[in-house]
């Protein structure tokens, strides 16, 4: 941090200087000339607040996403699918158990199959083609997409949300002052709050995994050079099988999260996969805190562009990606 | 750096083995003649629905793909926005144009609206290229699937526009000299003049220096930027060709359908380019029209062939897929490559060089 500071003290100026107005823009009570100005501070703060949870969603998908990348040079166009597969599973498990959480254990195990499948069979047979590889991917995308509507429909499907996380809850922020001074404390939904906090704590868990232990050391190594750790005796394959089962699984898991915030139907997958690809773009390919600062970015930029410029939501995100690619090509939050 | 190498070893071999062909220009091959023949009078021979429908389709499809073949057959640049650049240049037909969305169109005349939407669509296509070309090999996908997705989300959403997900309706065709020339015979010539036209420029561009050259960009970008080649100029200027060939393409769709909306721009149809471009085969610029053909072929004919054979009429993209899966498993330059093979196969002291040319 500090050397980036050093390095770029106009750049972190100005970062410092965003987030400075951010938070003064959620923690202060709004002066009447800026709620004339850009609307009431309940909207900014729901978007706010939207953004962020949909970032938490975002960066399980792209995290699994870069992952694979980083470590196997395979750009899996199928991901998307693999996270609406995770959605359906996870609705058929919920709604034939009535259990939300075992929705989550099978859809990451069954998803994570799909991966050591897709492993084992597809991509371990052209290893070091990526562009083939890349193709095959699209090729499974279409399959998987066209087996998914056949088995469940082109309906929507909404997981439902466990009992004890339906509802809002009343967080400390105020969003406005009632004529007779009473403060108004903004109200969120529960569900959404605590999914955030899951993924941030998978995030942390996997950063820790990923510096902390030996298979974290494994991975990182075979990022920075395959060829090598595999002449250090190191069983390539194996932790290739369990990266991709791995990154499979989470996005299984963003899956059950999606059908959950939102809701599950065919084109899902194209959406989630576009949302991988500009938040990898934008943090960096192979990185996990550049997927985290990615996705709050590309989470934060849709919801505050769709509701202060609804028909130019989508160009937002783009400019990001645009504005990244000319002065950073290789991501944010990449090493090279 | 061995990311870019990696990515482009799939195309080359397939060059190499391609070189000898390149002596004996299709104008020699009694087969190109036949072919060029049966082109020219096909309204004799088919009716309007097979006139239009399979070959005007396949022509243009095929032009779309050919932009897609020349950026990854001699630029090893794989770019899945082909489509969206036709798609931005059908919009601006249907914009500047005249159309049944009076609030939406200018109504230009044809004579300005074409070629406004051209090079609006090449600029569009060049500045999607300049983002591309800064990074390397695998990228490109992945930054061009994100730009014609980006699109398409955004002709979903923009009303002011691009008229939201309904899309912009009843676009006018050009009438003069007294001839309807979106009448099926005289659209027919049309859409295969520009698409021969497309063809016979990217034959000859990929023996002119500027080919060449991106050739060799393509297979070694070091080498070529220390003989003093600007690899990066090379690259975008290939893109702004390619997008030009993609624009008439989709000025040729746009009056075709008489319709242009967000579902023609949609990332599946982004991915259909490809798929057309690499079962047909990137390595010549006759590939993607036979795979044109074989899409085209199938999106008309699956439902009632999946039906007779007591399946499910609705799995036509299931039948895609796996075809598009088998070609990438077992032949790298699709079609054209099964075939070759099977030429040599037959012929094993065959000294004719290039073999057999697929032809659709």
């Amino acid at each position: 941090m500090s050397r980036f500071v050093e390095r770029h003290p106009a750049w972190a100026l100005i970062s410092i200087i965003a987030i400075a107005v951010m938070l003064w823009l959620v923690f202060a009570i709004w002066p009447p000339g800026l709620e004339e100005a850009i609307g009431r501070k309940r909207v900014f703060l729901n978007a706010v607040f939207n953004g962020i949870t949909l970032g938490g969603l975002y960066f399980l998908v792209a995290s699994g996403f870069t992952l694979i990348f980083g470590l196997m040079r395979n750009v899996n166009l199928a991901h998307g699918s693999l996270y609406l597969f995770g959605g359906y599973v996870g609705y058929a498990i919920s709604t034939a158990t009535g259990s939300w959480i075992l929705g989550f254990i099978v859809a990451f195990i069954l998803t994570a199959l799909v991966g050591v499948l897709l492993q084992v069979i597809v991509f371990r047979r052209m290893e070091g083609q990526d562009l083939r590889q890349t193709m095959v991917t699209i090729g499974l995308s279409i399959v998987f997409a066209d087996l998914m509507l056949w088995a469940c429909g082109g309906d929507f499907y909404q997981i439902q949300t466990p009992n004890w996380l339906i509802g809002p809850i009343e967080l400390p922020l105020v969003t406005a002052i009632k004529s007779s001074g009473e403060p108004v404390y903004l109200r969120y939904p529960m569900v959404r709050l605590v999914i955030f906090a899951a993924s941030v704590v998978i995030g942390v868990a996997m950063w820790l995994a990923l510096i902390r232990t030996r298979i974290g050391m494994i991975v990182r190594a075979g990022v920075d050079d395959r060829d090598i750790l595999a002449a250090t005796g190191v069983r390539i394959q194996l932790v290739f099988v369990a990266v991709f089962a791995f990154g499979a699984g989470l996005a299984g898991v963003a899956g059950v999260v999606g059908g959950t915030f939102q809701s599950l139907s065919p084109g899902e997958d194209i959406r989630f996969l576009l949302a991988s690809l500009v938040v990898v773009i934008v943090g960096g390919m192979g990185s996990i805190p550049g997927a985290a600062l990615g996705a709050l970015i590309i989470g934060l930029a849709e919801q505050l562009g769709s509701v202060y410029i609804p028909t130019y939501a989508i160009v937002v995100t783009f400019l990001i990606m645009v504005l990244v690619l000319a002065i950073r090509p290789q991501g944010l939050l990449a090493r090279r | 750096m061995s990311l870019a190498h990696d990515s482009r070893i799939t195309v080359r071999p397939a060059a190499l083995a391609q070189r000898p062909a390149r002596i004996w220009p299709e104008i020699n091959h009694p087969a190109a003649w036949i072919v060029a023949v049966i082109l020219l009078i096909m309204p004799l021979i088919a009716n309007g629905f097979f006139l239009i429908e399979i070959f005007a389709s396949t022509l243009i499809l095929g032009t779309m793909a050919l932009s897609l073949m020349f950026l990854a057959g001699y630029g090893g640049m794989v770019s899945l926005m082909q489509l969206t650049i036709a798609g931005f240049s059908a919009y601006m037909v249907a914009v500047f144009g005249v159309s049944g969305n009076a609030n939406i169109s200018l109504g230009w005349p044809w004579w300005l609206a074409v070629p406004m939407a051209l090079a609006l669509a090449t600029a569009f296509g060049t500045l999607g290229g300049a983002l591309a070309v800064r990074t390397e090999g695998i990228y490109t996908i992945m930054i061009t699937l994100a730009i014609g997705a980006a699109f398409y989300y955004f002709t979903n959403q923009n009303w002011a526009i691009f008229n939201g997900h309904t899309g912009i309706n009843t676009v006018a065709t050009p009438h003069f000299w007294g001839v309807n020339w979106r009448a099926d015979i005289p659209f027919y010539y049309i859409v295969l003049a520009v698409a021969a036209l497309c063809y016979f420029a990217v034959e000859y561009l990929s023996r002119a220096p500027f080919g060449l050259a991106l050739q060799g960009v393509r297979d070694n970008p070091r080498r070529m930027a220390a003989l003093g080649f600007n690899v990066n100029a090379h690259r975008v200027a290939a893109y702004a060709f390619a997008s030009f060939i993609a624009a008439l393409a989709g000025v040729l769709q746009v009056w075709n359908y008489r319709q242009i909306s967000p579902g023609s721009v949609s990332v599946g149809a982004c991915i259909d380019v490809l798929i057309i471009a690499v079962v047909g085969g990137i390595t010549r610029p006759i590939g993607p029209f036979i795979g044109a053909l074989i899409f085209v072929l199938l999106r008309t004919f699956a439902l009632d062939f999946l039906v007779r054979i007591g399946l499910d009429g609705n799995r036509f993209r299931f039948l895609i897929g796996l075809g598009f899966l088998a070609i990438v498993f077992w032949s790298s330059d699709g079609v054209i490559g099964l075939w070759q093979r099977w030429r040599q196969s037959r012929r094993p002291a065959a000294n004719r060089p290039g073999g057999g040319h697929g032809h659709g």
